[in-house]
């Protein structure tokens, strides 16, 4: 276990390993998503009460799925980058924090388009709403924060610790809909119950969640590859590498 | 472990349990600023302020909507199954109000306790159905037990 643990800070092990985990990831990705999606927006069937436009659950819902799990992946990562210093926990961080942001974008968006003609409004400074909003400027925060400081190390700290003071705000957007009044309403899916919709709905919102998680899998080997190349640029393995004409 | 990485660890749970401790301190005490609505038990109550702008939310109560024929205007009253408030409107409703819907009003409250809105919003469930079952649920529900009221499974 432990010599596993050792073994992923190795940038180089990682790149192979990333290498061939990605045209899996892929593959499966864009089959599960593409199966959820087209199920979901063109065969389900239409809500009772909504008609046509709750579809936009297929996309609102694993979007903000992935935004707030791939928040808490990167409190992961910067708990291991305080205290093991591993450079890779920092890699993954910087990686994959613009793609929490547009996920996290999207979201709101797909909200907000669904709210209009749903609720009667774009936005309310709902708790739910807000705390999202304040997912996407940790997100920036933490981009902003990263290109702010030059030297490698002390961004990597930094970083981290923004990350994580920002994780309790994970727990607020969670559990938003059952500790105050608000307007969203609460969870569909729940770990511990019964989804509240039937099969023929859920199964594609759950395919297309699974698709865009293999996906989101993909993006964050393919982002983390290219900043291991930028940094490793002066190590000898890099060289033969690009020198192959992989590159 | 090795003793610097644990102590950096325990300075890491540190930082996390005082913010956790931090926050979920600050968020109880503004708890009725982050509430966007009073509901009707707050409001018969005498919680709410009088001529404030706020929002109060709950279902629009069964057979009570009432439509002024020559305007846009609307009074219904509003419930949680407790208590209820009867609410007055001008303007054009959402396509999801109705009868039995859960709504958040935002406007202002009078001094004989009625809440004058100048904006109504609708407020979903968690629960999507194919209309099938709706219709089949609701056949259902009419032809067994009339006088009980379905109307406590239902959220706002």
């Amino acid at each position: 276990m432990w010599q596993f643990f050792h073994k992923l800070g190795s940038p180089k092990w990682f790149f192979g390993i990333a290498a061939r985990l990605m045209p899996w990831l892929l593959a499966g990705g864009i089959l599960l998503l593409m199966a959820g999606i087209v199920w979901g927006l063109a065969f389900a069937p239409k809500d009772y009460l909504q008609g046509n436009s709750y579809r936009i659950i297929f996309i609102h819902v694993p979007t903000a799925f992935l935004a707030q799990s791939v928040y808490v992946m990167m409190a992961v990562a910067a708990v291991v980058t305080l205290v093991w210093r591993m450079k890779l926990a920092d890699v993954f961080v910087k990686s994959v924090a613009p793609v929490g942001l547009v996920l996290t974008f999207l979201s709101l968006f797909t909200g907000a388009v669904w709210g209009k003609p749903t609720w009667g409004t774009w936005w309310v400074w709902d708790a739910r709403l807000t705390s999202m909003l304040i997912l996407l400027f940790l997100y920036g925060g933490v981009i902003a924060l990263d290109r702010a400081i030059n030297d490698e190390k002390s961004a990597a700290r930094a970083v981290s610790v923004l990350v994580l003071v920002g994780v309790v705000n994970i727990p607020i957007i969670q559990y938003s809909v059952e500790w105050w009044n608000t307007l969203h309403q609460p969870s569909t899916f729940k770990l511990t119950e019964k989804p509240s919709m039937p099969a023929e709905m859920w199964v594609p919102l759950l395919l297309s969640v699974l698709g865009l998680y293999l996906l989101f899998g993909w993006l964050a080997c393919l982002r983390m590859q290219t900043e291991i190349l930028l940094r490793e640029q002066r190590a000898r393995w890099v060289k033969d590498y690009v020198l192959a004409g992989r590159g | 472990m090795h003793p610097i990485r644990k102590k950096r660890l325990t300075i890491v749970l540190f930082l996390l349990v005082g913010l956790a401790i931090a926050v979920g301190l600050t968020t109880y005490a503004l708890r009725q600023n982050i509430n966007l609505f009073y509901d009707p038990t707050q409001i018969s109550a005498g919680e709410a302020p009088v001529d404030v702008r706020i929002r109060a939310g709950g279902m629009v109560e069964e057979g009570s909507v009432l439509r002024d024929p020559d305007s846009l205007m609307v009074e219904f009253k509003v419930t949680d199954f407790n208590a209820s408030v009867p609410v007055q409107y001008t303007g054009i409703l959402p396509d999801l109000f109705a009868e039995g819907q859960g709504v958040v009003a935002m406007g202002r409250l009078d001094e004989n306790g009625r809440f004058v809105a100048d904006q109504v919003l609708a407020k979903h469930d968690e629960n999507y159905m194919p209309p099938e079952v709706a219709d089949a649920l609701e056949k259902a529900s009419k032809g067994q037990h009339k006088a009980s009221g379905s109307a406590e499974t239902v959220s706002y």
